[in-house]
C-alpha cells in the first residue's frame, strides 16, 4: 500500500493520499492526509483502522487535485452514497480497495482486562504484549460491532484492488437480532431500555460528525432557530428528540456502516435506531441497502400507490 | 394501576392540509358537528409539509396525541405529496413505537373537503382513545408543563 501511495504521490498522479496514520500507541490510528511522499512512513494499515475514510473526501474534494483513498469493502457503500448525492466528484478520486479481516475494538480488549498494550501481533489469534504480561485470544472475540454483521468482501466502487487476500472473512451475523429482540418486548420495557441508553448521551455530536450520510452544509442541530440546537440535552425529551431526528434524517441513506456507535464515547448502541429504519424500510418497501450502487434511489424519495397505511403501526398486537 | 382522572381532557394537535382536510374541518364546523374543543388545528399547505420534528415538538409542548390529515391518496393538490407523507409517517410512527412511546398517540388520516362528518368522527374516536390512555408522560418535556 505504502509503495503504491509513494508511486502515485511522487509521480504527481495524485496530490494527496487519504489513509491512516500511526499514533503514539499500537492501537492508535487516525485518518490522515499525506501530501509529502516522505511522510508516508507514518502510514499504517492494521486491525485498528476501523474508521471509514469516505466522509473526509467531502473536505478533500474541495481541492483542485486528485486524491488517492484506501477503502475497505464496507467503506465503499458510504462512498457510493456520497457519490449518489453528488457530495463527492468521482473523477477526483483514485480509489484503491483493500482487504479486511474484521477490525478490532480496543474497548472490548479493555473489558477483557487487557490494558497497557505495548505491542500486537495480528493473526487468527492475537498475541498481545502489555506492561503486565502477554495475552493470546481469538480475533473474533474482540471485533468491532459493525464487523459482526459484515456486508461481505466485495468493493462496490474502486479503481484498483490491492493485497493478496481481499476477503472480509468475518462471520455474517444476523444484523437484526437485537432489533427483533427489542420489538418482541413490551413498549414499557423498550421505553426503559432506551431511557437507560439515551440518558447517557452527552450531545458531543460525534455520531453526527462521523456519519458519512450526515453531510448537510447546515445541520438542523446547529441552527439556533430550530429550537433543537441545544448543546447539551436539557431534558429527557431532548435526548429522545435528538436521536429520533438524527436517525430519521439518515433513514434510507444510512448504509449501516456502524461508525456512529463506534465513535460514541458513551457506548450508546445508536446503530440500533438506524437498523430499525433499515429493517422497516426493507420490510415495507422491499429489500434495500444504501450505497449498493451510486444511483440516487432512496426509498423515501419515491413511493408506490399500494404502500401500507401508517395506521398499521397503531394496529400492532399487544399493549401500549 | 393507573387511576383515571375523570376530568382529563386530552390535548390533540391536528395538522390539516389546506386543500382537503382543513376544508373538511371547516365543513364539520359549519354543519355544527361536534368534536372536542381540545383538538387544535394547524393548517399546513400539504400533508407532506409535516416534518417529523413538528410531531415531536407538538408532544414536547404538551400534546397527548398528534394526528395528521391529508387528501386521500391520488387527490393531493400537489399530486404526490401525501404518498411521501405516508412513507415518512409509517417510519416515524414505527420508530416511536420502538422507543416505547404508546403507538396510539400518533395517527394519519385521509379526510376530503366533503367529509365534514368523517372529520368529526375521526377526531371523536382519536380523542376517545387518548382519554382511555391518559396523559402523555413518555414524550413530554417537563419544562413545558404548567
Ligand atoms: S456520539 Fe454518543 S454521546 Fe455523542 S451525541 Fe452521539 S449518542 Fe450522544
Ligand atoms: S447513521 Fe451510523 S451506521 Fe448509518 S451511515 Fe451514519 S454512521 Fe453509518
Ligand atoms: S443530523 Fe440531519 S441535518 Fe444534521 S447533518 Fe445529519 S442529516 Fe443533516
Ligand atoms: S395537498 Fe392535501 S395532502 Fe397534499
Amino acid at each position: 500500500m505504502r509503495q503504491k501511495a509513494h508511486e502515485l504521490l511522487s509521480s504527481g498522479a495524485v496530490g494527496a493520499v487519504l489513509a491512516w496514520e500511526k499514533g503514539e500507541l499500537p492501537y492508535d490510528t487516525s485518518p490522515a492526509v499525506f501530501r509529502d511522499a516522505e511522510a508516508l512512513d507514518k502510514m499504517v494499515y492494521n486491525g485498528f483502522c476501523g474508521s471509514n475514510l469516505s466522509k473526509y473526501l467531502i473536505e478533500q474534494g474541495k481541492q483542485d487535485e486528485k486524491v488517492l483513498v484506501f477503502l475497505k469493502p464496507c467503506d465503499t457503500y458510504s462512498l457510493n452514497q456520497l457519490l449518489s448525492e453528488n457530495r463527492v466528484a468521482r473523477e477526483k478520486l483514485h480509489i484503491i480497495g483493500i482487504g479486511c479481516k474484521g477490525k478490532l475494538d480496543v474497548e472490548k480488549l479493555r473489558t477483557q482486562g487487557i490494558k497497557g498494550i505495548t505491542g500486537i501481533e495480528e493473526n487468527e489469534t492475537l498475541k498481545i504484549q502489555t506492561l503486565y504480561g502477554d495475552h493470546e485470544l481469538p480475533r473474533e472475540d474482540v471485533l468491532l460491532e459493525k464487523c459482526l454483521s459484515c456486508k461481505g468482501k466485495d468493493h462496490k466502487v474502486y479503481d484498483e484492488l490491492i493485497g493478496e487476500d481481499l476477503s472480509a472473512d468475518t462471520e455474517q451475523g444476523d444484523k437484526y437480532a437485537k432489533v427483533a429482540e427489542l420489538e418482541g418486548q413490551t413498549p414499557a420495557e423498550r421505553f426503559a431500555f432506551w431511557r437507560g441508553e439515551l440518558s447517557k448521551c452527552i450531545r458531543c455530536n460525534a455520531c453526527r460528525n462521523t456519519c458519512p450520510s450526515c453531510t448537510c452544509l447546515k445541520c438542523v442541530f446547529d441552527n439556533a432557530h430550530s429550537g433543537v440546537a441545544a448543546k447539551v440535552n436539557a431534558t429527557e425529551f431532548e435526548e429522545n428528540m435528538f436521536h429520533i431526528i438524527r436517525a430519521f434524517h439518515v433513514a434510507g441513506r444510512c448504509s449501516d456502516c456502524g461508525e456512529c456507535s463506534r465513535v460514541c464515547p458513551q457506548g450508546i448502541p445508536i446503530h440500533l435506531l438506524n437498523r430499525k429504519f433499515i429493517k422497516d424500510i426493507s420490510g415495507f418497501y422491499g429489500e434495500f441497502q444504501a450505497g449498493e450502487t451510486a444511483e440516487l434511489n432512496s426509498p423515501l424519495l419515491c413511493y408506490d400507490l399500494e404502500d401500507a397505511e401508517p395506521n398499521i403501526i397503531s394496529k400492532r398486537e399487544g399493549d401500549n | 394501576m393507573q387511576v383515571k382522572d375523570q376530568n382529563f381532557k386530552p390535548l390533540v394537535v391536528s395538522f390539516c392540509c389546506n386543500w382537503c382536510s382543513y376544508a373538511g374541518a371547516d365543513l364539520a364546523g359549519s354543519s355544527r358537528l361536534e368534536y372536542p374543543a381540545e383538538v387544535k388545528i394547524i393548517r399546513i399547505p400539504c400533508s407532506c409539509r409535516v416534518d417529523p420534528l413538528f410531531v415531536l415538538r407538538a408532544f414536547q409542548r404538551g400534546a397527548d396525541g398528534v394526528i395528521i390529515n391529508g387528501c386521500h391518496p391520488g387527490d393531493c393538490h400537489y399530486t404526490s405529496g401525501n404518498y411521501f407523507t405516508r412513507r415518512r409517517m409509517t417510519l416515524l410512527f414505527s420508530m416511536l413505537d420502538y422507543l416505547g412511546i404508546e403507538r396510539e398517540r400518533t395517527r394519519l388520516e385521509w379526510v376530503s373537503a366533503a367529509e365534514g362528518a368523517r372529520f368529526a368522527k375521526v377526531m371523536n374516536e382519536f380523542v376517545g382513545k387518548l382519554h382511555e390512555m391518559g396523559a402523555n408522560k413518555r414524550l413530554g418535556d417537563i419544562r413545558c408543563k404548567e
